[in-house]
């Protein structure tokens, strides 16, 4: 064979970088947990998992953050993925938070994520002792994000310190905790929302339906199209659902997430409009036009 | 970007497969703030469309120039408390991506902790880019950002000589500094070295042929990174495979996965283990997609051998005919990375490939002086500091020197206490014949280099504990309260927060005493002891084990009268009095508690207090 012929396409040298990262976080930590969102990073994530271990099953349980608002395709989405073999799939849900009938209506954006998100992920873990969490983070989402190291060092309050991170060279990643500490591991750390996409293609992994434009009941709040997900949606005077064509271009909690008109059907057309439109992938998402800078914020507070 | 934008409106999926075939190449970019560099990084993100309209209008918003012209470096800028200071004070990963490649940038500063930062992001560059002020010509800050590069090996130099809107792009200017660098540059590593005459600010020759340097003629800098050979680059001649993780999932499949770190890994071709030195035949090389032909440097698969060998992770596969040096001490260039010095006292842990050593630098050759790049002797290495130093290794690892292979030439450096990684290494080779199997395997075989050694260094004990560790030793004829002493020396320096112990296992033999009273003062620990030891040679004996300097004799000189009525049995005779003592207490004369008060005011100017 030729030389010319031994060598890998950037997709698959991103491939055989994140399924490095994944084996080196399962062979170095004691109890490693993938966080699972649903969306498309982590669709990608877990089929790199499968391909780090194949023909084994996981090392490691999924965990699904409920905040009992996600959407419903979401949710139906993971129950269908928790009956294949080798998934043991985990749902935690912030109890307090329910108790107090926590609800983005009434507290806001940004209570709410703290409680349903951040406080139940720090729950989580503590509850499991996990010491090692993969989350399907990229480092092309936000600005503040450019920095964050692969294996990413949290003390034992699940905080990040962006002052305190270890250097990281070559593919030596430092796995080395106390008791008590814990990692992030973003494996796919140096992949772009292009790249995510067009690994779904090439590798036909099936996605959540809501990215894909389907006719949908929404509504128009603060110049976002909001799907009305549920009879919970609490509609506004004035607010009436229409049936519009539209997806989503991030998956979180349905009212929260800002839906997108669109033709795109399929995964061509998908990146197709995201090519041709060029908007940063947040913007669909509410959370991060409370602060400047406010991802980073919470990130420090322990959100991903 | 415009025949690639209709080919995205046109066919989709044509546009898709073709990219899908791009191949990827890492660059570090490294310059000083005033020099451009976040503007040339903004000028490569911008002019190949990698920025979204609203980040775009987030930036027009916040530029502070005023006219049309954007400032680009506001695009790389990052975390908010760096925005605040207006520095950047990290590695930074951007990403790009054109119809030929896709580009991931380390982004690194060049401000007072650039070595860190730039030792960091150049580890996996393929090409470095520094930057060049056209006013200033090459400065010693350039020389040292080019060291650097040629030190982690990256094998591809540009040189952007910037600014050239502000010397009219006079190519005389261009062509001094090219020469002047060029000189410099011949005693370091690299493939090549290629200089570009810039303006980032303005876009000339960035991605664009400019129309005012008409005497250059060679490409824009983005040409450049689209089309330098960078396959070549990889060692594919030797193969090094870590095992990282072995997969089990039933009797009939084991598997070790791991990355090809170097050359290639086929089915049929015999394989030799280390450490075991036992050899197999590769039966196949899996992946999820099914069993491949062959394995490549640097593809993650799984290899299953046809004998069943003892494998685990941080084992190594290797070709009999291509050993890697199996050694447990080898010499390195060592970047020391953390605000806490080095403490050569000190274990560390070593992580090279998939395994982790406990090791030691055992020795700093010389500094780097990072002025002139020439060695400087070096009592120790604090941040930032470059050296070549040997370090010593509790098992033996499997090295190749770095300039041949970045994977098994590299290794990190970690604190045991804090994790903190705190040195980045690079493995320097020895030169001549290669090591043979026998003595591959007569080393690995070998007992340990060096004495087992603590994690814990002195100095590390002594800011815990807020004190040195010494044995206060009491010596007197039997009677004479020795055992009183010790004990209340121990109880009030333990209400003085410092920590004492009484060695007090009475009736062992003098030898296992001073064993038990060198371990507590190795410990760290105010040891006191008052068993019997009548003769010189015992305490001969006590000062070379614990060590004369940690040694307190306090002569504890009773009336031998007062002493014969209290222990009328004891024989006084066998005492022969010390001649060498740091105190003397008489306690017919001075109270007990005032005697532990002149013991402790003697600790305490001997600095063992703290």
């Amino acid at each position: 064979m030729q030389i010319d012929a031994r060598k890998l396409t950037h997709l698959r040298e991103l491939e055989a970088e994140s399924i490095h990262i994944i084996r080196e976080a399962a062979a170095a930590c004691d109890k490693p947990v993938m966080l699972y969102s649903i969306g498309k990073d982590s669709t990608v994530m877990l089929r790199l998992a499968q391909k780090a271990f194949a023909p084994g099953p996981l090392p490691f349980p999924l965990m699904h953050i409920d905040t009992t608002w996600k959407f419903r395709d979401m949710i139906a989405f993971r129950n269908e993925l928790a009956k294949q073999p080798g998934i043991e799939m985990l749902v935690y849900t912030n109890q307090d938070g329910v108790a107090q009938n926590m609800n983005p209506f009434d507290y806001g954006s940004n209570k709410y994520t703290t409680v349903m998100k951040t406080e139940a992920l720090k729950q989580a873990l503590d509850k499991y002792k996990f010491d090692c969490a993969f989350g399907g983070a990229r480092r092309d989402e936000e600005k503040s994000r450019a920095k964050e190291r692969v294996f990413s060092f949290r003390d034992q309050y699940h905080q990040w310190d962006p002052k305190n991170q270890r250097p990281e060279l070559w593919r030596l990643y430092n796995a080395k905790i106390n008791q008590g500490e814990s990692v992030r591991v973003f494996p796919l750390s140096n992949w772009t929302e292009l790249d995510v996409w067009l690994y779904l293609w090439v590798e036909d992994v099936p996605v959540v339906p809501l990215y894909f434009a389907k006719e949908r009941p929404v509504v128009v709040r603060d110049g976002t199209l909001i799907m009305v997900d549920d009879d919970r949606m609490r509609l506004k005077d004035g607010e009436q659902p229409k049936m519009k064509r539209v997806r989503f271009r991030t998956l979180g909690c349905y009212p929260l997430s800002g839906a997108v008109p669109s033709d795109a059907d399929t995964l061509p057309k998908i990146i197709q409009e995201m090519l041709l439109n060029k908007f940063s992938e947040r913007q669909g998402r509410l959370i991060d036009f409370d602060e400047e800078g406010s991802m980073e914020l919470k990130k420090r507070e322990g959100y991903f | 970007m415009t025949a690639e934008t209709e080919l995205i409106r046109e066919d989709i999926e044509a546009y898709l497969a073709k990219y899908q075939t791009k191949e990827l190449l890492r660059f570090v970019a490294v310059g000083s703030v005033d020099d451009g560099k976040s503007t040339l990084i903004g000028r490569l993100l911008f002019d190949t469309g990698m920025v979204y309209e609203d980040q775009l209008a987030a930036v027009r918003r916040a530029s502070s120039m005023e006219g049309e012209d954007i400032d680009f470096a506001l695009l790389t800028d990052g975390l908010k408390a760096e925005r605040e200071q207006g520095i950047t004070i990290d590695v930074a990963y951007r990403y790009f991506a054109t119809d030929k490649r896709k580009f991931i940038i380390a982004d690194t500063p060049g401000h007072i902790q650039y070595t860190r930062n730039m030792v960091t992001g150049a580890s996996t560059a393929d090409v470095a880019l520094i930057l060049i002020d056209a006013r200033y010509g090459v400065l010693q800050q350039s020389r040292r950002h080019a060291y650097i590069a040629s030190l982690l090996g990256i094998p591809h130099l540009a040189v952007c000589v910037n600014k050239m809107d502000l010397v009219d792009f006079g190519q005389k200017v261009f062509d001094d500094i090219t020469a002047d660098f060029n000189h410099f540059a011949s005693s370091l590593r690299f493939k090549d070295v290629t200089f570009f005459p810039v303006s980032a600010l303005k876009g000339d020759n960035i991605v664009t042929t400019s129309a005012k340097t008409p005497w250059y003629e060679g490409p824009t800098v983005l040409d450049y990174l689209e089309t330098v050979p960078i396959a070549d680059d990889r060692n594919l001649h030797e193969l090094r495979f870590p095992v990282q993780y072995v997969i089990r999932p039933n009797l009939d499949y084991r598997g070790f996965a791991g990355t090809v770190g170097s050359g290639v890994i086929k089915p049929g071709e015999e394989v030799l283990a280390l450490p075991s030195g036992k050899r197999s035949t590769v039966r196949a090389v899996d992946t999820f997609d099914g069993p491949i032909d062959e394995g490549f440097a640097p593809q993650s698969v799984t290899v299953r051998l046809n004998d069943e060998i003892d494998l685990s992770r941080g084992d190594m596969l290797v070709h009999p005919s291509a050993l890697p040096t199996v050694t447990r001490r080898f010499d390195a260039h060592l970047v020391w990375m953390h605000e806490r010095p080095l403490d050569t006292e000190k274990a560390y842990l070593i992580k090279h490939t998939t395994q982790v050593v406990r090791g030691q630098i055992e020795h700093i050759e010389h500094r780097v002086d990072m002025d002139t790049l020439e060695p400087a002797p070096a009592e120790g290495l604090e941040l930032n500091d470059v050296a070549r130093v040997r370090v010593s290794c509790h098992r033996a690892l499997y090295v190749d020197d770095y300039a041949d292979n970045r994977e098994t030439g590299a290794f990190i450096v970690i604190d045991s206490l804090t994790n903190n990684t705190v040195a980045a290494g690079m493995v320097i080779g020895k030169g001549g014949a290669r090591q043979g199997i026998e003595d591959a395997l007569k080393e690995l075989h070998a007992g340990s280099a060096i004495a087992p050694k603590t994690f814990v260094s002195p100095t590390e004990r002594r800011e815990r504990l807020g004190q040195s560790g010494a044995t206060v030793w009491l010596t007197g004829l039997p009677g004479s309260g020795r055992w009183t002493l010790a004990f209340a020396l121990e109880r009030r320096l333990f209400d003085l927060g410092h920590t004492a112990t009484v060695v007090d296992p009475r009736d062992e033999d003098l030898r296992s005493m001073i064993s038990a009273a060198k371990a507590a003062t190795d410990a760290g620990l105010i040891t006191i002891c008052a068993f019997p030891s009548p003769k010189h040679d015992d305490r001969a004996q006590l000062r070379s084990r614990v060590g004369a300097e940690r040694v307190v004799q306090v002569f504890v000189n009773t009336d031998p009268a007062l002493c014969r009525e209290r222990r009328p049995d004891a024989d006084q005779s066998a005492f022969e009095p010390p001649e060498h003592f740091e105190l003397e207490v008489r306690l017919h004369e001075t109270r007990i508690d005032a005697a532990v008060e002149q013991i402790i005011a003697l600790l305490r100017t001997r600095g063992q207090l703290g």
